[in-house]
């Protein structure tokens, strides 16, 4: 006689739980289900899926290491260094001073000097994730909104939206100005959120810009802060990117504009920066909110008892990074390595017949194959996407899921490889263009 | 740089404004004056000694002896930094396997044996503080409710309810019963909120509890989970202590005790944390142990907002799967828990002072009852605030843990070394026998005024006691006094 096992009954869980707003039932991670059940492999599976849909930062670590053998204190814990059991025991959300300060000069020195920072106006969460769902916790209630330029990174719309309850409105961009955010596109998504009833609370940007891979100018700069101060709204600027920008002379960070109106209506303005990209060490998960605001600091700083950076990754760190030559020798020669990156790819698509925006940051580059399209829809921009996947085997992120207002546009990353396998995948695309022309 | 910043509060969200954070409850106030004023044996031998904070300091050095003789745990050591480069790049939310099996392994080990744990239902989280809120993230929405028994760790009330917008219903426990928790109460706090139309989703237990120092049997958390199994309602144990039992009767975790009952295990959950057990509280290694599918998918996706950094997943999973050592330091650390708790213990005896009997935690529940004149919270925070200024020692007060009886207080021993011990014990001897002095030239007194009347005799006591708070303390916004949020939330 069989006998029935019965199931453990299902339970009703939240509606958090229950939404889709984590996102990953979306394409930008079934590309990266297919990479991971056919990863490419130079020995072992060469014709495997390349992993380009991956913004990491794999080009410097040679330079981390090196710095690693200097500091024998990160390891140890001792001679002058703070000893393991203080190390262990600190919990303290303020964050270690010295890793405060280590963060800053990092950032100062990106910044050419253009703008200062204090120490005390850091506030650290476990990624740059956690600082960006921690900001919206605190500048926007459940069905308020912030603005967003499109495109833009797909983790936003769990990061901002998921567990805060808060919605993102789009400040559309396209390809007629190298979709560069104009007060025109800020005012009428400013709009339509009125016209839906929703309260906008701020507006936030990523400079310089996933996917797109291009830095923000001055004005347009100076524009979204008089848009924000002229509605009386945040900016949160996320400037993850910032230590990745091609020539330094082009980076513009809004401390800096800040800086030279004199911190006038500075208090609604707000920075994320984060370890993950410009060092390469996403694993580590160090993030930081830098807020011209006092309430904000504080609050954030509350809030990040439930996303504090390890003790141990903060002294590592501080170890590291209070070596100011390391720290400036680290960032010029990882400029130039992903400038080198970058001009090869592009080079490598201009001749397969592939034209790119033109980039000067980050780790991907913004290639446009519209011309490729069927027809101008998403339908078939995803069409085209799974024939990459599927046929080219290269893993790209459609424009699509970063919400890009014009199909065809695709985000390629180019710093998570190594040279050769960059040379194995310029040479798939080549082959399907030239497939494509017969 | 100072920056103009009242004008943008109102543009700040309602979370951001709220007391949520939990910060003005008087829990906090004597870290305050702790930090103003902290004891050093030999540089400041008179300032205030740190008993409220719950760390385990007693067994660094057999963490230190194995971290010198394991190099390559480190990814900073030249034996090491081969695997830095994986290491740091490695940020998948499914945590580091090597990590999730020796966090597993380690669990099962705390337990005897008697439960085994599975890597795959192992998800990370910001510390225990994360843990807790990611599965109330998980299982309620704003406005449900919890059943929490108290006294509880006063930071629940952040972790459970501030970005969660979600209840916390406390059940009383008190000295009649020695605190422990019982079905009836559970039961008659159910039926309650349920008359008040509240959505309870769940029961939230800490076993060892928090500040009580005592594991729950095994009769009540059988019966408390047959309850919440029929009732639908989810378990939930913080286990955060579970290594740190250092008398009779041994631990039983509610993963054994799902063995022997009829439940739903979809409705349990375990929190833990290497913050106490292992006295690593800066390493942010939070766990939630969910036997259900659904919550371990959901929370691995939350665990996104506060992953274990992977530089301490490294370390610690070869830490956890070294079995000699963890064979060493899950008898070692408990026995030097139970020595320096029985010490404590008996120096207060000595001070004619009594703890609850406890058998776990960092902690011990101290009944200063019989040094209040009247058994009221007034009574218990200005006893406190005597034990702050004069006696110098930082001590929880009973109410910051939503105590209903007051007199009792939450004293830390763990995170001291043995000659702060000696001196803790020292002052609250000499603390107690003036007191009795005083009480009985208060007695005296008493006599003298007896013929004025009563009204001008309490009037005048009253005055006395006000002098005892200096006018920094009656400044103080986190005054307990009639108009703190926590005597409003009783009321």
């Amino acid at each position: 006689m069989a006998i029935e096992i019965e199931a453990a009954p299902s339970v009703q869980l939240s509606r958090v739980a229950d939404s889709e707003t984590h996102g990953e039932n979306l394409a930008y991670f079934a590309g990266w289900k297919a990479y991971d059940e056919d990863p490419y492999n130079e020995a072992s599976n060469p014709s495997g899926v390349i992993q380009m849909g991956l913004a990491e930062n794999q080009v410097s670590f040679d330079l981390l290491e090196e710095c690693l053998e200097k500091h024998s204190e990160a390891s140890t814990w001792g001679k002058g260094a703070p000893g393991f059991r203080e190390n262990a025991l600190f919990q303290d959300y303020h964050g270690l001073l010295t890793f405060r300060k280590a963060i800053v000069s990092f950032m100062e020195e990106i910044r050419c000097g253009g703008a200062k920072f204090d120490p005390e106006r850091v506030v650290l969460t476990a990624g740059a994730t956690a600082a960006n769902e921690l900001l919206t916790f605190i500048l926007a209630d459940p069905g308020d909104a912030l603005l967003v330029p499109t495109p833009y990174y797909p983790g936003f719309d769990r990061d901002l939206r998921w567990r805060t309850g808060v919605k993102i409105v789009p400040i559309v961009c396209d390809s007629s100005n190298n979709f560069q955010i104009t007060t025109e596109a800020l005012e009428a998504a400013y709009e339509l959120a009125e016209s839906m009833n929703i309260r906008v609370r701020g507006v936030l940007i990523t400079n310089p810009s996933n996917p797109l891979g291009v830095t923000i100018s001055r004005s347009v700069l100076e524009d979204i802060l008089d848009f924000a101060t002229r509605k009386n709204i945040h900016l949160v600027s996320d400037e993850i990117y910032s230590g990745s920008v091609f020539s330094s002379s082009e980076f513009v960070s809004v401390a800096e504009v800040l800086e030279a109106r004199e911190y006038r209506a500075s208090e609604r303005v707000h920075i994320v920066y984060s370890l993950s990209k410009d060092l390469g060490l996403p694993g580590f998960r160090v993030g930081t909110i830098y807020s011209y605001n006092d309430k904000v600091v504080t609050t954030a700083r509350r809030m990040s008892s439930f996303t504090l950076i390890s003790s141990q990754t903060q002294h590592l760190l501080a170890c590291m990074l209070s070596d100011k030559k390391f720290a400036k020798n680290y960032i010029e020669i990882n400029r130039t390595r992903l400038r080198k990156r970058y001009e090869r790819i592009i080079d490598g698509l201009r001749s397969a017949g592939i034209e790119c925006l033109k980039g000067n940051a980050g780790l991907f580059c913004w290639m446009n194959l519209s011309p490729l399209l069927e027809k101008p829809t998403r339908e078939s921009e995803l069409d085209l996407w799974r024939t990459m996947l599927q046929e080219v085997k290269l893993n790209i992120s459609p424009g699509s899921s970063c919400h890009c207002s014009e199909p065809g546009w695709f985000r390629v990353c180019f710093a998570n490889m190594s040279e050769h396998t960059l040379e194995v995948a310029l040479e798939r695309i080549h082959k399907y263009m030239e497939q494509r022309r017969t | 740089m100072e920056f103009a910043s009242e004008k943008t509060h109102e543009s700040l969200s309602k979370i951001a404004r709220n007391d949520g954070h939990g910060e003005d409850s008087p829990y906090f106030d004597g870290w305050k004056a702790y930090d103003q004023n902290p004891f050093h044996p030999t540089q400041n031998p008179d300032g205030v000694i740190q008993m409220g904070l719950a760390e385990n300091q007693l067994c660094f050095d057999l963490i230190e002896e194995w971290i010198k003789n394991n190099p390559t745990a480190s990814i900073c050591t030249s034996d090491g930094v081969g695997k830095f480069k994986d290491v740091a790049i490695f940020q998948d939310y499914h945590g580091l396997l090597e990590f999730r099996q020796a966090v597993a392994k380690f669990m099962g080990r705390v337990r005897r044996g008697k439960s085994t744990f599975d890597p795959n239902h192992i998800v990370m989280s910001g510390g225990a503080t994360g843990a807790s809120e990611t599965l109330i993230f998980c299982l309620a929405d704003p406005g449900d409710a919890f059943l929490v028994p108290s006294p509880y760790y006063p930071a629940f009330d952040r972790d459970l309810r501030w970005r969660t917008g979600v209840r916390i219903i406390p059940v009383d426990c008190d000295s009649s019963n020695n605190f422990q928790v019982t079905l009836a109460q559970i039961e008659s706090a159910y039926t309650k909120a349920k008359e008040a139309n509240i959505n309870v989703k769940g029961v939230i237990l800490t076993n060892p509890s928090n500040p009580l120092g005592i594991t729950l049997s095994r009769e009540t958390l059988t019966s408390l989970l047959s309850f919440t199994s029929e009732k639908n309602l989810h378990m939930v144990c913080d286990e955060i202590y579970s290594a740190s039992v250092f008398n009779s009767p041994a631990f039983t975790s509610i993963s054994e005790v799902m063995q022997e009952t009829e439940c739903n295990p979809n409705l349990v959950h375990i929190i833990y944390s290497l913050s106490k057990d292992m006295g690593l509280p800066g390493f942010r290694v939070g766990i939630i142990y969910s036997y259900n599918d659904q919550v371990v998918q959901c929370a691995r996706k939350m665990s996104s907002f506060g992953l274990v950094s992977s530089q301490s997943q490294h370390l610690l999973a070869s830490m956890l799967s070294d079995e000699v050592f963890i064979e060493k330091f899950l008898e070692e650390s408990p026995r030097r828990l139970a020595k320096r708790h029985g010490h404590f213990v008996k120096g207060l005896k000595q001070a004619n002072i009594h703890c609850l009997e406890g058998n776990a935690g960092l902690f011990l529940w101290m009944d200063l009852r019989h040094l209040m004149k009247v058994p009221t919270l007034d009574a218990e925070m200005k006893l406190w605030r005597v034990i702050i200024e004069d006696v110098k020692l930082n001590v929880s007060p009973g109410s910051s843990f939503h105590c209903p009886e007051p007199g009792f207080f939450r004293v830390c021993f763990a995170n001291m070394d043995d000659h702060t011990v000696e001196v803790a014990l020292k002052r609250i001897r000499e603390f107690v026998s003036k007191r009795s002095e005083n009480a009985d030239d208060k007695k005296l007194l008493k006599k003298k005024h007896w013929r004025n009347t009563n009204l001008r005799l309490s009037f005048t006591s009253s005055k006395c006691d006000e002098s005892l708070m200096s006018p920094h303390q009656r400044m103080s916004p986190h005054s307990p006094v009639p108009h703190s949020p926590l005597v409003r939330a009783r009321t």
